[in-house]
């Protein structure tokens, strides 16, 4: 009922090709982005704009960049902490360094600086695999954060080693700094994130997705029928750490305007940004969004359910969150490892032939 | 129906989300969980219980009651900033985060917004310029004040000349441990001692190699500014390299019993700032009776009287003064944000106001001007008795070096107007 596919035919190939081949989920697209860009930044304000939406925005980049590497190209990565922190400080060296140019340019260069950064520590990737790639870039994450904490240039050599985001502009409507409207924080994110999304989902459709998929499914195979190990997995952690770079910017400078390293971009982060893409589903754009959503939403849910409806103590109701968290964590190991992309999909399968499945 | 019942509901949610008037609300952005849970849980429960002392005794503060919105950090500063949006919307008086963090990523949210923060020994120190940071203030102490006083309590030990001596800094690899370092290499200059640095990194539980140091270099002194699971850990190490407690002193954060109980009889006679004294106040019964007994405590109510609960009810103290002087310049009870920040400006905590209030000498006397946001800055030092479990004081208040801070602090928050394009003034 739903999905009603009669008459839905495709007559080129292109057509056939493209993105959204049902109609039904080509109208639900440009619905929501409708809504996205037309509807919520004129209903936004402060708190949902800091407790949801940007975080949630600016968690969806991170985990694109994440999902391009581990699920897409099967190289297992703890370093997404790191490689945040380089994109926040490139961008805020770059922003204190060149205060004239544009905000916008200086998160684009930061993703290019991050992902120079993360084929370095790609390279090892040539040689170990699976665990021992994992341990790799878990020094990764440490080597970065200790070098951002020793190294005084990388935050300007002030007092307390923290790095602040100036205030700056983008067509006249300041983005950053504590006079930033909640709606242009949102939006310069949602533009982010609009963008990234469709490249990532138009590369995973291309001759690069296609190498990367093959070296994840079986590398030995993939370089027997011509793909480029070298190539592929380089690109692989260039392109996921660009997109890992720009989240980590905006988190800087958009969400929080101040960090400091350790806190903001420890291991921690690292584990978040993983758990993302594994509840939200491996190798799959949606699932980015969905992981994204399911862990910025789950602990503010939990909040406003336990604290504010039923009045409980609130460590009480922090603890829970992490209980729940990690149980859930265990639920999708074992009964969907392909997180909720798959159930989405399944769900979608289920509909279409609904209400006469064969 | 349907309808009627989803508009009834609606109007209920506008109602209930809309402000309360006739209420002074107080956010506690508290952390009773994590590896700094042991130091957030005592000092949120001395705030709230205080407050709940003012509501039950007097009615409030001046007739208004006070409403309580405690919201868990976790000492993170993402659900920190969560945190402060969700609770401003309610009318927020002042905001108390403990945690320097959290404080750096509110200074700039809450100047737009124009609601004060008070950061009591800790912080962003250069806040104490109250020209700069309108919004901001720090009194009575800051970091840089504890590391002059921990220099010229040592001073004053060693006859007057640190010449030659050797002082270790164990800190907290953040922009909390990282604070007093400037004001250390200024002293260290000044005096002629050489100051080591080594950074601890968060949460604190791993300080083998440091303290492997420590024994290698022997200093004569060392200074710690740690909080939470590292206090435990550090003391720990310095009993098992058997450093000399009695040379090594830790700063306000790190000098609360959960620190040295775990450490058992080794931790005796380890030293401590403190910038509230610590002894049987006549509040403490006065809550004991009024809240804990009609069931409001907060927390489970076992840490009345340990050091970070007084100092969690010094805070709430100062900040009930703060706002009865706001209600008495305005002249109405119902104060906003603003007002609130013109009570703190003008506060003036006396020997007198504190002994009325049942907390005789729990703090220096100290008076806030718009120029100084920072207050006396003066600190004693405890230390710690293990076979009595209590710390006790072993000097009077100690008057920092101000001629050692107060250009650093015209420094710092000179270099934070520039960035900010602030124009220094007053309100």
């Amino acid at each position: 009922m739903l999905y009603r596919e009669a008459g839905d035919f495709k007559t080129s190939y292109h057509a056939d090709n493209q993105t959204f081949p049902i109609k039904f989920d080509r109208i639900g697209f440009w619905i929501t982005l409708a809504i996205a860009f037309l509807v919520i930044p004129f209903v936004i304000n402060d708190y949902w704009a800091n407790a949801i939406f940007v975080p949630f925005l600016i968690y969806a980049i991170a985990a694109i960049g994440l999902n391009i590497l581990t699920g897409y190209c099967g190289q297992v990565s703890l370093g997404t902490g790191g490689f945040m922190a380089v994109g926040a400080y490139a961008c805020y060296k770059l922003m204190t360094a060149f205060p004239d140019v544009s905000i916008v340019i200086h998160i684009i260069l930061a993703g290019g600086i991050t992902a120079a950064v993360g084929a370095a520590f790609g390279l090892p990737s040539l040689r170990i695999k699976g665990f021992y790639l994992a341990v790799a870039t878990l020094a990764a994450q440490f080597f970065l954060v200790w070098l951002f904490n020793k190294v005084s240039w990388f935050y300007n050599y002030s007092a307390s080693g923290q790095i602040n985001a100036p205030e700056r502009f983008v067509a006249g409507v300041a983005v950053t700094g504590p006079n930033t409207a909640p709606w242009a924080q949102y939006m310069i994110c949602l533009v982010f994130l609009t963008v990234c999304a469709l490249i990532a989902r138009n590369l995973t459709r291309g001759t690069v997705g296609r190498s990367w998929m093959a070296i994840r499914d079986m590398d030995i195979a993939a370089e027997i029928i011509g793909v480029n190990p070298l190539k592929a997995k380089l690109t692989a952690f260039a392109v996921s750490s660009f997109f890992v770079g720009i989240s980590g910017a905006l988190f800087f400078s958009v969400y929080l305007g101040a960090v400091e390293v350790g806190e903001a971009f420890g291991i921690q982060k690292s584990f978040l940004v993983l758990f993302m893409i594994i509840i939200g589903g491996l190798g799959s754009i949606f699932g980015c969004f969905a992981g994204a959503a399911f862990l910025v939403l789950l602990p503010v849910a939990l909040k406003v359910l336990g604290v504010d409806v039923l009045g409980w103590p609130t460590d009480l109701v922090a603890h829970l969150n992490l209980v729940i968290v990690g149980s859930l964590i265990m639920f999708f190991l074992i009964k969907e490892p392909h997180g909720l992309a798959q159930l989405w999909r399944l769900a979608k399968e289920k509909l279409r032939l609904w209400p006469f499945p064969y | 129906m349907k309808m009627k019942t989803l508009a009834a509901m609606a109007i209920g949610a506008t109602m209930a989300a809309a402000p309360a008037m006739a209420e002074l609300v107080i956010p506690d952005l508290s952390y009773r969980t994590g590896p700094y849970a042991a130091g957030g849980t005592p000092f949120s429960d001395g705030y709230q219980d205080y407050f709940n002392l003012l509501n039950a005794r007097d009615g409030g503060i001046g007739g208004e009651a006070v409403r309580i919105v405690e919201c868990e950090t976790g000492y993170n500063t993402e659900k920190g900033v969560e945190c402060y949006e969700s609770t401003k919307g309610e009318g927020a008086l002042i905001y108390q985060p403990l945690s320097t963090g959290i404080t750096y990523q509110l200074i700039p949210k809450a100047t737009a917004d124009e609601i004060p923060i008070h950061t009591m020994g800790y912080g962003r120190t250069s806040a104490a310029n109250g020209e700069v940071f309108n919004w901001v203030f720090n009194y009575p102490a800051n970091y840089w004040d504890a590391a002059s006083v921990a220099v010229n309590y040592l001073l004053d030990e060693n006859g007057g000349s640190l010449d030659g001596k050797k002082i270790a800094l164990v800190y907290h690899n953040s922009a909390y441990g990282k604070e007093p370092i400037r004001t250390l290499e200024a002293l260290s200059e000044m005096h002629g001692f050489t100051l080591s640095q080594l950074a601890v990194d968060h949460p604190g539980q791993e300080q083998k190699s440091q303290w492997l140091q420590i024994r290698r270099e022997r200093p004569d002194y060392v200074l710690m500014w740690g909080w939470g699971v590292m206090n435990q850990v550090a003391v720990q190490e310095a009993a098992n390299i058997n450093f000399p407690m009695e040379n090594f002193i830790g700063n306000w954060w790190a000098g609360a019993e959960h620190d040295v109980t775990p450490a058992g009889a080794a931790a005796n006679g380890y030293k401590s700032l403190n910038m509230n004294r610590v002894v049987d106040y006549p509040v403490l019964e006065e809550i004991k009776a009024q809240v804990h007994e009609a069931g409001n405590a907060a927390g489970d109510g076992s840490n009345v009287g340990k050091v970070l609960y007084v100092r969690g009810m010094y805070a709430a103290m100062l900040a009930a003064e703060a706002i009865a002087k706001a209600q008495e310049i305005h002249g109405v009870s119902d104060v906003t944000p603003a007002m609130v920040r013109d009570g703190m400006e003008a506060l003036e905590i006396t020997n007198a106001r504190m002994a009325e209030l049942g907390m005789e000498g729990i703090g220096p006397e100290f008076s806030v001007s718009c120029q100084d946001h920072g207050g006396a800055g003066q600190g004693l030092v405890q230390q710690w008795n293990a076979s009595a479990g209590t710390w006790e004081p072993l000097t009077d208040f100690i008057t920092p070096d101000d001629s050692v801070i107060a250009p650093l602090v015209a420094e710092d928050s000179a270099a934070f107007a520039s960035e900010s394009n602030i124009t220094p003034g007053c309100l």
